[in-house]
């Protein structure tokens, strides 16, 4: 029998600790209210459509800008939903 | 090292049902297959697999079986971006595709487009907050591994979706208090009187009727410091207030069509893309399946892509051969489309000051003096952000009737490397 260890995730420096196969939105879901980045205007917004179509989730996973409901969390994973400069340029 | 080109006989993108379907029925002639979706897993919404889904014995059956033949090759984490560049002649267009490390040129002799559907967002007040989702977007955000437990979950809009939604959140362990139906008693009885026509369908519906489940009722606002607290509702001639950590609304599917669009494919009168008995569409060598041709549920779009499979192999016969199968199917798409026509009500939720676009935050106010959607982008940056539009232009076509334009060349954010790498 293989033990499922847990997957550790760093989110805005914070460590969350969740199973393995879980998406990045249910990381950020962890810290409610889940946020993932900040609108043009300066809202706060959370993943929304939950299948890679309204972009609200993208946050910087280790650097690189992903759409947090279609990453899966990996063990030590970088999740940061500060550095996304007012949504940034498209 | 990077790849910069692939080539395959068959590209399929999209592996939800429609696309498997197909990717299964052409894999036996021998053709090398490559089905690309942007997914963690296969499956589409309707199967989509996660830590919060048991998957039904279908679907597995679906995904072992592609697991069985060494000529398919399922990329999941892989998104079209745009064109790929030219193609060989009498092949499909090129697509250029990226995945979390690279991107490349993607050529076949034949192309197969199972894109799916998305559901239609409505803007309201309010719908910006954390805490606010899509109904679909609920279910898959659930089974994806968002935690619901214990939670108070409130899912407002139309159609079958908000039961499937409800039963998903439930399982999780939440507390469903509200599914909120803006369609009439009167029409929910004309669309159940008509299912045992599908007795697969009368049963499903039956398992799925739930006790908070009330007709002719919208929402009208969500509200919350920083994040959701409590919904406004319409609820027949009354108005109610209920507290809860999520709201969930769709107001129905529209067909992903860009890409279709944007390689130069017609639209019929579903808004889907046009297809002939055999899945080819009105471009040479590009074919297309399942919800992108008008959504019409997973037994529909399970038949469309082992027709296009088998039409693609060269096997016309076998492809005929369930063309009755689907014409019962194309009847459960059609009561679907009859039955939930959107309320003027529902069309007239947002306020001045509601965002309508929430890539590039423009309210309500600046774009109901626009006189269509070319001028609205033009004049107030609406679906020019990272969605390019598939959330705002579905939802400015039911506000005001705008017919948003087929889109250009690249169709999502991409990363720089990847068009570095495709001007090489």
């Amino acid at each position: 029998m293989t033990i499922a260890l847990p997957v550790q995730v760093l989110i805005d420096g914070t460590p969350v600790q969740l199973p393995p196969g879980h998406s990045v939105a249910a990381a950020l879901a962890l810290r409610p209210p889940g946020c993932s980045r900040t609108s043009v205007t300066g809202e706060r917004r959370a993943p929304f459509c939950g299948m890679g179509i309204c972009h609200e989730c993208r946050v910087l996973v280790d650097g690189r800008r992903r759409l947090a409901c279609q990453t899966l969390c990996t063990d030590g994973m970088a999740i940061d939903t500060r550095d996304n400069p007012a949504g940034g340029p498209p | 090292m990077s790849l910069r080109e692939s080539h395959c006989d068959l590209l399929i993108v999209g592996a939800g049902p429609a696309g498997m379907a197909a990717a299964l029925a052409a894999a036996p002639a021998g053709l090398a297959v490559t089905l690309v979706d942007d997914n963690i897993h296969p499956g589409g919404q309707i199967w989509r697999d996660g830590p919060g889904v048991a998957l039904p014995p279908l679907a597995r059956q679906h995904r072992d079986a592609l697991a069985r033949h060494p000529n398919i090759r399922v990329l999941c984490g892989t998104r079209v971006v745009g064109l790929g560049g030219p193609a060989a002649p009498g092949h499909a267009p090129a697509l250029l595709l990226e995945d979390a490390e690279r991107g490349w040129a993607q050529h076949s002799r034949r192309l197969l487009l199972c894109n799916g559907a998305r559901e239609l967002l409505l803007p309201f007040p309010g719908w910006t907050l954390p805490g606010v989702t899509g109904a679909g977007g609920l279910q898959a955000l659930v089974k994806g591994g968002v935690p619901v437990r214990g939670q108070r979950i409130v899912i407002a809009g139309t159609g079958p979706l908000l039961l499937a939604a409800a039963d998903t959140a439930r399982k999780a362990g939440a507390q469903v208090v509200r599914i909120a139906e803006q369609a009439s008693w009167q029409a929910l009885a004309a669309f159940a009187l008509q299912l045992p026509r599908w007795p697969a369908k009368a049963l499903q519906a039956a398992t799925l009727i739930h006790p908070r489940w009330r007709a002719a009722s919208h929402v009208l606002q969500a509200e919350g410091a920083g994040a959701l607290e409590r919904v406004r509702l319409q609820r027949g001639p009354h108005q109610e207030t209920l507290a809860c950590d999520r709201l969930a609304c769709g107001f129905g599917l529209v067909p992903n069509t860009q890409l279709g669009q944007l390689l130069g494919c017609e639209l019929n009168e579903r808004q889907g893309l046009r297809v002939d008995h055999l899945m080819a569409t009105t471009v040479p060598g590009v074919h297309a399946a399942g919800e992108c041709t008008g959504f019409g549920g997973s037994e529909r779009a399970l038949l469309q892509g082992a027709i296009a499979g088998h039409a693609v192999a060269g096997d016309t016969a076998r492809a005929q051969a369930l063309l009755p199968r689907l014409a019962r199917w194309e009847g459960f798409a059609d009561l679907l489309h009859a039955q939930f026509p959107l309320s003027p009500a529902v069309r007239q939720l947002a306020a001045p000051d509601t965002l309508v676009c929430r890539c590039e935050d423009v309210p309500h106010h600046a774009l109901a003096g626009r006189t269509g959607w070319i001028d609205a982008k033009l004049h107030t940056r609406c679906g020019m952000g990272a969605c390019q539009g598939r959330v705002c232009g579905a939802a400015t076509q039911v506000l005001f009737g705008w017919t948003p334009a087929p889109p250009r060349h690249l169709l999502s954010p991409t990363r720089i490397g990847t068009l570095a790498q495709e001007t090489d």
